[in-house]
């Protein structure tokens, strides 16, 4: 775990870069997170599955499965790996702010 | 000894390079023959990472229109069902079995194998039937859901497999 500054942030961070508290979680650090990432610009489609994997997370306490995303974010499989071709889930929670998901789907 | 496995395994530390692919062959057409292979394959596209599966023998079940509902746990001579093998081949077992572990699945919203075969093509997985098997069952490409990108022989398919993690199920 590290302290760096993100968009003028000090946030805390896993090894992998996940944030640890998503209430330090601002968009300007998603979009830096992204660029970091290999995605140089966040499009609204970006946005709508990075703040469904957000919303989902802080309401539930998990992040959707790859499954639930593509059924119910509104963006369907193969447009959320063209959107994240490194991994849709893994990387729209790490943009969004929120802990890398556990699950196995 | 125990000093030069420690060594080996530091070494092995610092060379392992990450996982960038991995091709998945897919023998067996049991219900728990079929499953890990779609969440390892799934589970690698979801990393980044390419994923093929190769399906050969009864494992060609999987991705044939006329077989894919059709499959089951083994009840019978499945040690890990903790059942009595005679127990295991009465009528209907391997039905309730699978009815149980398809309820366990939709609960980890593990989803069906024809919708997890869909989830995979559209990750950009790719699927191919074995070209032996085909021609042993007498199969055209007609007989495969319409995910499958081909059919390979195993010299293609070491060809396709160049650079990846070979896994056989």
């Amino acid at each position: 775990m590290t302290t760096t500054e993100i968009a003028g942030v000090a946030v805390e961070r896993d090894a992998e870069g996940f944030l640890v508290d998503p209430a330090q979680w601002t968009p300007e650090i998603g979009e830096e997170i992204a660029r970091e990432s290999g995605i140089p610009e966040l499009t609204p489609r970006h946005w709508q599955v990075v703040r469904f994997m957000r919303e989902r997370y802080l309401a539930t306490g998990t992040a959707p499965s790859i499954r639930s995303l593509g059924k119910e974010s509104g963006v369907p499989i193969k447009e959320l790996y063209q959107l994240f071709p490194k991994g849709p889930a893994k990387l729209a929670a790490k943009i969004g702010g929120i802990p890398k998901p556990r699950g196995c789907i | 000894m125990t000093q030069m496995l420690d060594e080996i395994a530091v070494q092995h530390e610092l060379s392992a390079e990450p996982i960038k692919k991995v091709s998945i062959v897919v023998s067996k057409g049991s219900l728990e023959g079929i499953y890990p292979a779609l969440i390892m394959a799934n589970g690698a596209r979801m990393e980044g990472m390419g994923a093929e599966l190769f399906f050969t023998f009864f494992g060609l079940d999987a991705i044939r229109k006329d077989k894919q509902g059709k499959i089951r746990v083994a009840t019978v001579g499945n040690p890990g069902m903790h059942m009595p093998s005679l127990i295991g081949v009465l009528p209907g077992m391997s039905w309730i079995a699978t009815k149980m572990m398809a309820r366990e699945m939709e609960k980890l919203d593990i989803p069906p194998i024809g919708e997890f075969l869909e989830l995979i093509h559209d990750s950009g997985g790719g699927m191919y039937a074995c070209q032996a098997t085909v021609d042993m069952f007498g199969l055209t490409m007609e007989d495969f859901i319409p995910q499958v990108d081909g059919i390979l022989t195993v010299g293609e398919f070491y060809d396709r497999s160049a650079g990846a993690e070979v896994i056989f199920t």
